[in-house]
Formats: structure tokens, sequence, C-alpha cells
């Protein structure tokens, strides 16, 4: 299939040795000017890509305190090294997260410090060349921006933020990545990451309405542009079409049904993800954002609710109010934005959802905590409820529910290992091997407690998975949507479950 | 002799003082434009006090991460602190009662520093990952502050300096009104060395003693549904954008 080796499950998970320059290489494919002049960046290398790239990098350093700070203060304390997907599946020390930054930080010295301008040997600093680029474009993109580090560094030095920074300082002088951009593109020109135009997404929403009908006998709503709506939902693309993304929109809209909130999609944004985020392109992030806004205007919603994404929630909940608010017409009573999980648990804890456990008596649940989910946002109204709320959910739809190890979960969590831009098939080895610690822990519970399947709450995580776990040994389909639990298990009010539930005669139940 | 380290103090401490405040501006001038506390983060900036000062205090994401750096390096710098506290008594006329106390406490602290010091550069040279991420000046560092430790702990326990002399000194230092300095060597070793320290600290990874305050994944509230958080440069980019497409 691929000319490399999966990595072995490790007995204990020991530190792994280093292995100098296993993962070295030209990175994935590089975008060409066709994707990038309409992302404001010029496709080629130029002729002064020298200065260029000292000029941006110095741009950033004064409109970044992040990297301004975290260029200085690394004490090279070695607590980050053992803790990278990245690192662990590949052995290669660039991929120990102080190693990733100091691709960087190298050239920080040599040219905005004293000591480094002085004397470079003595503090690890050097001259900046296109070898040096092309170092960084193959190690900056074998970082998923997930921020376990940080959540380790005792000075709080989050590698995402130098990620993010290299690879807007790479796509300045002609060396983005091909994958994130084509992508950006296609937001841009037609809606969506997928590159879905809106007619063939009507198709997809009304071919989903029948389905449920005929399962359940309601008429499901999957509307889309339509004005005046409650809420507009912002949901990854990969909801629309693939597995087990769309079970879950499905869930989505049988609880927004049966609580009464009518909403539709947009054909204009009819996506959830922004890649912007994945090229630490400020701008690019912004201009995304910005549909959501225009949409929820142009379609005078009161709410917006957003599906099961990852980083999309990052944004949403950490940035969309800087980047496309305030949001002062829509209803305050709500959290703007709001996640579905939030909707569905408060809904669950105010007693207004049905739900039939047994449906998922054949499954054993454990639940893969997304990285910017843990570690970049928030869900409910304390810290920390980005765990307890989609746990409490699918405890509220499945009977069986078991944790992973407590090193590998909430904001301990390893990344799937396609996160941060790198779900790309030019990116398969470092995919597979990343995901190394997601696995083994799966599998200890899978062994110990018979757990059957993982749910997530990010389209990223759930394609990465349905890729990476044959090759360890699981099935595809192991990995589930949250909402299609919630999906499998929802009671709703005059549906065929509640009439096998209830009994078929309605009078004698009533009296 | 002694008017060169009277002289090199001088220099030293305005370096420190100038190039640390240098910093500290320009890390309060450079903006966060967006909001990324790692999470679970505080909602309140109490809350955000609280998480630095156990950050500060008892280093809580090194104890998660590895309980041997920790170890080494929270007994270094806790012994350091104590050791600076002792030192105050070279530059108050009249101790005060709890420095007198922390007299005897602060005598062991150096040998707890040593120590502390000791385990982080075994760390460093024989943990194959902490070696690879090594340039000279880590290891460097590490040797100065306990070569600093090891002249203190031979004037206090092995060949005695004249510290009545040496009170005379640094108060004079700070009166300027230079008094002669105890010409011993270990005393002119350990002085010249602390004001390396003091010099080169501004342009070091020493640095991370007001990074750490700065750091926005630690400092920053977790708020941005509740409060819009807009930096200056984002501000004036959404003024320019406005104007150029009028709504």
């Amino acid at each position: 299939m691929a000319d490399f080796e999966t990595p072995k499950f490790r007995e204990y998970p020991v530190v792994p040795q280093i292995k100098e320059g296993e993962m070295a290489g030209d990175g994935p494919f590089v975008s060409r000017a066709e994707f990038d002049t309409d992302l404001g960046y010029p496709g080629e290398l130029p002729e002064d890509w020298k200065e260029k790239t000292l000029d941006k990098m110095g741009d950033l350093l004064g409109r970044y305190r992040s990297l301004q700070v975290f260029m200085d203060s690394c004490i090279k304390c070695g607590a980050c090294t053992d803790k990278c997907h990245y690192f662990i599946g590949t052995n290669d020390p660039k991929n120990m997260p102080v190693s990733r930054q100091d691709l960087m930080r190298k050239v920080y010295r040599r040219y905005f410090t004293f000591a480094g301008k002085y004397f470079p040997k003595l503090v690890g600093a050097v001259d900046l060349t296109e070898d040096v680029l092309d170092e960084w474009y193959n190690y900056y993109h074998q970082c998923s921006e997930c921020r376990r580090c940080s959540v380790f560094c005792p000075m709080g030095i989050d590698t995402a933020e130098v990620t993010m920074a290299a690879r807007e300082i790479l796509a300045n002088v002609g060396k983005a990545q091909k994958y994130s951009n084509q992508i950006i593109q296609k937001v841009y020109k037609i809606g969506n990451n997928l590159g879905l135009p809106g007619p063939a997404l009507e198709g997809i929403l009304e071919d989903l309405e029948e389905e449920v009908e005929e399962d359940t006998g309601v008429p499901v709503k999957y509307n889309m542009d339509k004005e005046g709506c409650d809420a507009l939902l912002m949901t990854p693309s990969a909801d629309f079409f693939a597995e087990p993304h769309i079970d879950g929109l499905i869930g989505y809209g049988k609880v927004l049904h049966e609580l009464g909130i009518t909403w539709t999609v947009s054909s204009e944004a009819s996506e959830a993800a922004n890649f912007g985020l994945f090229i630490g392109s400020y701008d690019n992030i912004q201009r995304v954002s910005m549909r959501i806004r225009e949409a929820a205007i142009k379609l005078k919603v009161k709410r917006i609710i957003f599906g099961e994404c990852g980083h999309a929630w990052r944004v949403a909940y950490s940035f969309l109010n800087t980047l496309a608010g305030p949001f002062d017409f829509l209803d305050q009573n709500y959290p703007i934005p709001q996640h579905i999980l939030e909707v569905t648990y408060g809904a669950l804890q105010e007693g207004k959802l049905r739900m039939n456990k047994e449906e998922n008596d054949h499954l054993t649940m454990t639940f893969h905590d997304s990285c910017n989910i843990a570690r970049a946002s928030r869900m409910g109204d304390y810290p920390g409820g980005q765990f307890d709320i989609p746990r409490a959910v699918i405890q509220a739809a499945c009977n069986n529910f078991v944790d992973m190890d407590s090193d590998t979960i909430k904001d301990a969590t390893f990344c799937c290992g396609g996160g941060g831009g790198l779900l790309t098939d030019d990116l398969m080895e470092l995919r597979i091997k990343g995901a190394l610690p997601r696995m083994e822990a799966l599998k200890q519970v899978t062994e110990e407690s018979g757990v059957t399947n993982i749910a997530a709450i990010c389209a990223i995580c759930k394609s990465q998975f349905t890729k990476t776990l044959p090759y360890y040994g699981f099935e595809m389909d192991a990995i589930m949507s949250v909402h299609q639990l919630v999906s499998e298990a929802i009671v709703m009010t005059g549906s065929e479950q509640e009439k096998d539930l209830d009994g078929t005669d309605e009078e004698e139940a009533e009296s | 002799m002694s008017a060169f380290y009277a002289l090199l103090f001088t220099v030293a401490f305005l370096v420190l003082i100038i190039g640390l405040t240098k910093k500290i501006i320009q890390y309060s001038r450079v903006p966060a434009p967006l909001k990324i506390p790692v999470t679970p983060a505080p909602l309140t900036k109490g809350g955000v006090a609280i998480r630095l000062a156990k950050e500060t205090i008892l280093f809580t994401a090194l104890f998660r991460s590895n309980k041997w750096t920790w170890l080494f390096g929270w007994l270094f710098h806790v012994s350091l602190f104590v050791v600076l506290l002792n030192h105050l008594r070279f530059f108050i006329k009249d101790v005060p009662l709890p420095l007198v106390l922390l007299q005897n406490v602060g005598e062991y602290a150096a040998f707890t520093m040593f120590i502390g010091l000791a385990g982080l550069l075994i760390r460093r040279i024989f943990v194959a990952r902490v070696k690879y991420i090594s340039s000279p000046s880590d290891y460097l560092w590490l040797i100065l502050l306990m070569v600093i430790g090891f002249s203190g702990i031979v004037m206090r326990f092995i060949s005695h300096t004249d510290i009545v002399a040496v009170k005379e000194f640094s108060l004079g230092l700070l009166a300027f009104d230079w008094q002669a300095l105890p010409t011993d060597f270990p005393l002119m070793v350990h002085l010249f060395l602390v004001a390396v320290l003091m010099i080169l600290l501004p342009f070091s990874k020493l640095l991370h003693i007001p990074g750490l305050f700065f750091a926005p994944t630690r400092n920053q509230v977790d708020n941005p549904r509740e409060e819009r958080h807009i930096a200056p440069w984002a501000a004036e980019l959404d003024a320019e954008k406005n104007k150029a497409q009028p709504k």
C-alpha cells in the first residue's frame, strides 16, 4: 500500500529513542500560484526571498505577543520532548516540540537578538538559507497545531503559534501548502471545503429528509437557505456525505426538530471549517469567518449553532466574536455561537429529550477528545465543560462507556494524527505514524474493557480514524459521531420508535 | 580592584534594569490579537492570577510533565529564592528579624541549590532528548550558577570571608560611596560571575522570568463569547476594510 511500516504497538509506553533524519524530506505538495494569489500570497519564491522572510518574521514578531515571548522564553528544559504524537510515532527528534520551535528560534536569534548576532555558535543561532526554509516547510507540516506540548510547558509555550507563524512566513515567499490553500480557495469560490455546489447540497439534504421520515415517520426538516429560521447551522461539509459524519448530521436534525428549533444551512457558508487557522493567516481566518456573519444576516436567523468540528469550534468559540462580531443582531439569550452539544446537553438536563439507550446496547463506547475543543475552547459555563458535556451526551445515549487512559484524554488528549491541515494523502506516512499513541490507548480499552467503538466530535478526527484504524487492526467503522449515537437512541414525539416503546394503543397510554 | 568591582556592579545593575525594562515594555506593547488561553482556563482575572501564581510558585505544568525535571528545577529555584532573600542582609543596614531567623535555613539552601543544578546538568548530559536540544549556552548557564553557588559555599563554610567588609562595600554601592572590598579569591569569583549573570540576563533565555507572565496561553481569561477581544492593529485592519468596502 505505501512504502512505510505501520508502527508496532509498544509493550509499555516508554519514551522512544531518537532517530535523526527519520522524517527528513520535502514535505507535502507545495501550492501553486493559482491557489495562492486569491489568498494574498505570491505563489513563487521571489528573488529577494531572504529579505522578505526576515521582514515577515519581524512583522509577525511585532503583531503576535505569543510569538515574541515564545521565541525568548524557552529554557530547553525538555519537558515537551516526549509529548508530541508525531515524535512518539516517528522518533524524529525534529518532531520534539522544542526542536520544531528551534527551527525558527535559531533564525530569530541570529537576526533579532544581540547574542545570536555576535555569538551565534554559543546560542545555536543559524543563518537563513534556502535549506533552512525547506527544513521549515517539511517540519512545520509535521505539526498538527494540537497544543498538547503547551499543556506541559512550564512557560506555556504553544508550538502551534510558532507553526502558524512559520507557515504564514513560508506562504509569503511562495512556499504555501497545496492542500490547505486549495481548500480555502474552494471555500471562497464555492462555499465549502469539498467544493459541493448549492444544488448538490440541496439534493443531499432532501434525500436525508426522506430517509429520516422513512425510518421514524417524522418529517424532520433539513433546510438550505431558508430565511427566518431560528438558527443557522454551521457544520463541516464532510457532514453532508462522509461516513460517519453524516449520521451525526442526521442526529442534529432530530434533536433540533424535537426541541422545536427551526434551522437552516447556508449554501454560501456551507462550511464550518476554517483552514485559515491552519495556515496561520489572520486575514484568511477573518475572511472565512465573515461568511458566517453575512449568512446569518442574510437568512435572518436568531442563533448560530455549530456542528461537530474541532478547529471550527475553536475559531467559532474563541475567535468569531473578535473576527466577525459584534453579533448584536442575534438573540442574546443564547451563547453566540453555540455548540450542538450544548444544545443537546441542555435539553437532556431539562428532560426535553427522550432517549432509548437500549438501541445502543450492542456498543461499548469510548470518547476521543479532539485537540481544538479540549485545549483551545470550552463548552458550557465552567472550565472543563468541553470534557464533561460530550461524555454526558454519550452516556445519555448509550449504557456502556469507558474512558481511555487518563494520560491520553481531556487536556492531555493525543491528536488523531491528521489535524492542522495535514489530512492529505501526500502525508499518509506521517498520519499513520502520528496516530500511534491514540491507537495504543484505544487498543488498551478494547482489550481490558471490551470497548467496541470510539466516538469523536471533529470531522478531521473522524476522517483520519476511518483511514488509520485499519492500519492498526481495527474496523474502519469503529469511529462514530456523538450525534450518531444520539440519533440512534432519540425517541422523537410521534415517531415509530415512540409507538414501539409505548405500545400502539395510544388511548390506553393516555388513560 | 575594589573600584573595578564597584564599577562592574554599577554597570551590571544598569544593564539588568534597563535591559529587562526594555524587554518588558516590548512584551506589553506587542498585542495579542486573538484569545488563545490553553483550556481549561480560568473565567476571571482572579482565576488567572491563581493560575499564574501556581505556575510560578509550584511549577504545576512541569510537575505534570516530568517529575525528575520538576524535582531538580523546583529545588534549584526555591533554593535560589531563599539564598537571594538571605543576601538581602548585605543591602539592609539593620537586618530585620525575619531575615535573621532565615539565616540558618538559608545556609543550607546553597547546598540544595547546588544539588538541583547538578541534577539538571546530569539530565542535560545523559538524557538523549535533552542533550539533543542543548546549545553550549544551556550548559554554561548551569555551570555558571553552580560555580556561583559553590564559591558561596566555600566562603561560608571553608575559607571565611570578612562579610562585615563585604557589607560595607555593598551598602557603599547603594550610597555611591565606594568602599574597599576584601580580595579573597572565592569572593572575587563569586561576585564577578554574579555580575556576568546580571549583564547577560536580558539577552538570554533567562528572559523566561518575565516571559512566563506574558504568555497569552496562560494569562488570558477564557471569556471570548462574553467579551469581544480586539487588538489595536486588528481594529485598524477592520477600519481599513470597512473603508474599502462601504456597506
